[in-house]
């Protein structure tokens, strides 16, 4: 035990005085409780495949700003936060039929690996693994300065979400109450839906595209089978994102092979599936005790 | 590089000349035999998936099957074999687990969404293993018509032949139970085992797919083809036939515009094939408004839902 703890510390010495692992980390810790944070709300509202839609949005996007050649992030966040607005306005429909959906998002992703293409083929700077960073994230990748701007976005991302936080939260969990209160529920939905785009395109630097819905669902998840108390969720599901983003880094860190997007949502769906199995037994062993027993045979 | 070279000819302009342009390579020869059996699978397939609303049941067997496919190239054998060796487990998987009630359908969701993405992570571990093979990554992900072996489409032409058997052989059952699963089991059909039945057969269509399109993109041949053909004649036999019918077009037109074109095949065929899609839409709403004009409004049913919005 000890000989492989100390070959772990080895292996991760001078972790922070690398650059790379020091932007990577600014970056990641922020963009991580950003994303568990939005997430909390996101599977509160039963909105998780919002972020699965928004995945493929963010690629089209950045491959888009990169096929016209404008910074990738420009076209990013126009098109996950364009497309979480819009996605806002149609809210009060309710839920369009899976197979519309799905056949649109296909398409846009189809029109993603045309703007790949367009990419690879015509830009002379284009490499060819732009692809590959936009779908799986390249978080070791960053420069200081765009890991400071993503770490400023974050922040902003978690403020406006702490200002709305008290009307969104009576809006999730009853829409009719809190709009016969005179919450402006619609607003706020639209409001969420904006910072979710934001959040999703946040997170695209980190995880990448493909993998951005892991990082929003999996701490949250976690986070709401293991508390009921929604402050209490919230900086759970926050608090879990950042230690699984430093985890997984720390991880790919040590052995180079493993890219970090891997290392990071391995150990988020670790963690939920972990805590899963540990509420279901311990909710199963609940039910066997004598109280419970008693109490259900008293119904 | 001859493929490179090959890649995108010139279009002569005569349509008899390109069209035999097409088929000058034996590797584009190879392509329309294993797209053609893709489609017709995919499409009697996607009839039934679409009907039984489980098309995001398809996504996600697709998406599962991405890590196998890179998988076996960094064990060395062709992508097809992961495909369906994933495909087919995923499909196993859904239907042994017990289907997860009780619990808040959003965390059914998040459970989901989770395992999905760790699939796809693990494709990428794979693909990061394998030293040099970050290209190929885009096309198992949006597809691919080169490099298509005479044994693969050999063992596509198999795989078809047997899941189109296997629906020949369930599929009247099969759609009764789509239909009204509570009055088909009344009646003594085994709806459950159908069920389990059919999900393999998607698992199979979905690997089928996935060799043309990519993991991302088998929206294209199983769902958009069975969609449109719906949209426009609710007959089974008549829209079976046209969803057919539709997939094969799509794959032959986004196969000739990716042999002609520098662009990838997985853009070709999403687009025609959502195109088809949006038009039969386009289609629908302009008959029923003829319709509506034709019979004038309908007399006494007041629209329930317009005071309700305000």
């Amino acid at each position: 035990m000890i000989p492989t703890l100390l070959a772990i510390q080895g292996g991760l010495a001078g972790m922070f005085d690398q650059p790379f692992m020091q932007n990577a980390l600014v970056a990641g810790t922020c963009i991580a409780a950003a994303s568990g944070l939005v997430g909390y709300f996101l599977v509160l509202r039963s909105q998780v495949f919002t972020a699965d839609a928004l995945s493929h949005v963010a690629f089209t996007g950045a491959l888009a700003a990169l096929a016209f050649g404008v910074d990738l992030r420009l076209g990013l966040f126009v098109a996950t936060v364009g497309v979480g607005l819009f996605m806002g306005t149609l809210e009060p429909r309710g839920r369009a039929d899976d197979v519309v959906v799905g056949s649109v998002f296909a398409w846009v992703l189809g029109l993603g690996a045309l703007f790949l293409t367009i990419y690879t083929t015509t830009r002379s700077t284009g490499n060819g693994t732009a692809g590959v960073n936009v779908l799986f994230g390249s978080i070791f990748g960053l420069s200081r300065s765009q890991a400071w701007t993503a770490a400023a976005v974050a922040v902003g991302i978690v403020v406006v979400v702490c200002i709305v936080a008290r009307p969104l939260l009576f809006s999730s969990i009853d829409v009719d109450v809190a709009a016969a209160r005179g919450v402006p529920v619609r607003l706020i939905g639209f409001v969420f839906l904006g910072v979710v785009g934001a959040c999703a395109a946040e997170a695209t630097q980190a995880v990448g595209a493909l993998l951005l819905l892991g990082l929003l669902a999996a701490p949250a998840g976690a986070a709401h089978r293991l508390t009921g108390r929604p402050v209490v969720a919230m900086v759970l599901a926050s608090a879990l994102a950042v230690g699984e983003m430093w985890a997984g880094l720390a991880l790919s860190y040590w052995a180079p092979s493993i890219p970090p997007s891997f290392a990071i949502l391995a150990v988020a769906t670790g963690v939920f599936l972990g805590v899963l199995v540990v509420t279901q037994v311990r909710g199963r062993e609940k039910a066997k005790s004598p109280v419970a027993q008693f109490e259900a045979a008293r119904r | 590089m001859v493929l490179a070279s090959a890649a995108s000819p010139p279009l002569t302009g005569n349509l008899v000349e390109d069209v035999r342009q097409l088929f000058v390579y034996p590797f584009m020869v190879n392509a329309f035999r294993a797209g053609t059996i893709v489609a017709v699978l995919a499409g009697v397939i996607g009839w039934f998936m679409v009907l039984r609303k489980q098309s995001f049941a398809g996504h996600t067997l697709a998406v599962v099957g991405f890590p196998g496919a890179a998988g076996a190239t960094l064990l060395g054998i062709s992508a097809l074999y992961g495909y369906f060796a994933f495909c087919v487990a995923a499909a196993v998987g859904i239907a042994l687990l017990p289907s997860a009630r009780g619990r808040g359908f959003s965390e059914e969701n998040a459970i989901t969404g989770t395992i999905g993405v760790f699939f796809l992570a693990c494709g990428f571990l794979f693909i990061s293993l394998y030293k040099g093979f970050l290209e190929g990554v885009n096309s198992l992900l949006f597809g691919s018509f080169l490099g298509i072996t005479n044994q693969q489409v050999v063992v596509l032409a198999v795989v078809a032949v047997v899941g189109l058997v296997a629906m020949a052989l369930i599929g009247r059952p099969l759609l009764f139970a789509s239909i009204d699963g509570d009055v088909a089991q009344a009646r003594g059909v085994p709806v459950r085992a159908l069920g389990v039945a059919f999900l393999i057969l998607l698992g199979m269509a979905a690997a089928e797919a996935s060799q043309i399109t990519g993991s991302l993109l088998v929206f294209a041949l199983l769902v958009m083809p069975a969609a449109t053909a719906q949209r426009i004649t609710t007959r089974p036999a008549y829209s079976l036939t046209l969803t057919v019918v539709i997939g094969l077009v799509v794959t032959w037109l986004g196969l000739a515009a990716a042999y002609y074109s520098p662009y990838p095949i997985g853009f070709w065929v999403t687009s025609f094939a959502f195109a088809a899609y949006v038009l039969s839409h386009l289609a629908g709403a302009a008959l029923v408004r003829q319709r509506a004009s034709m019979v004038g409004p309908s007399p006494g049913r007041p629209d329930l839902r317009a005071g309700v919005d305000r």
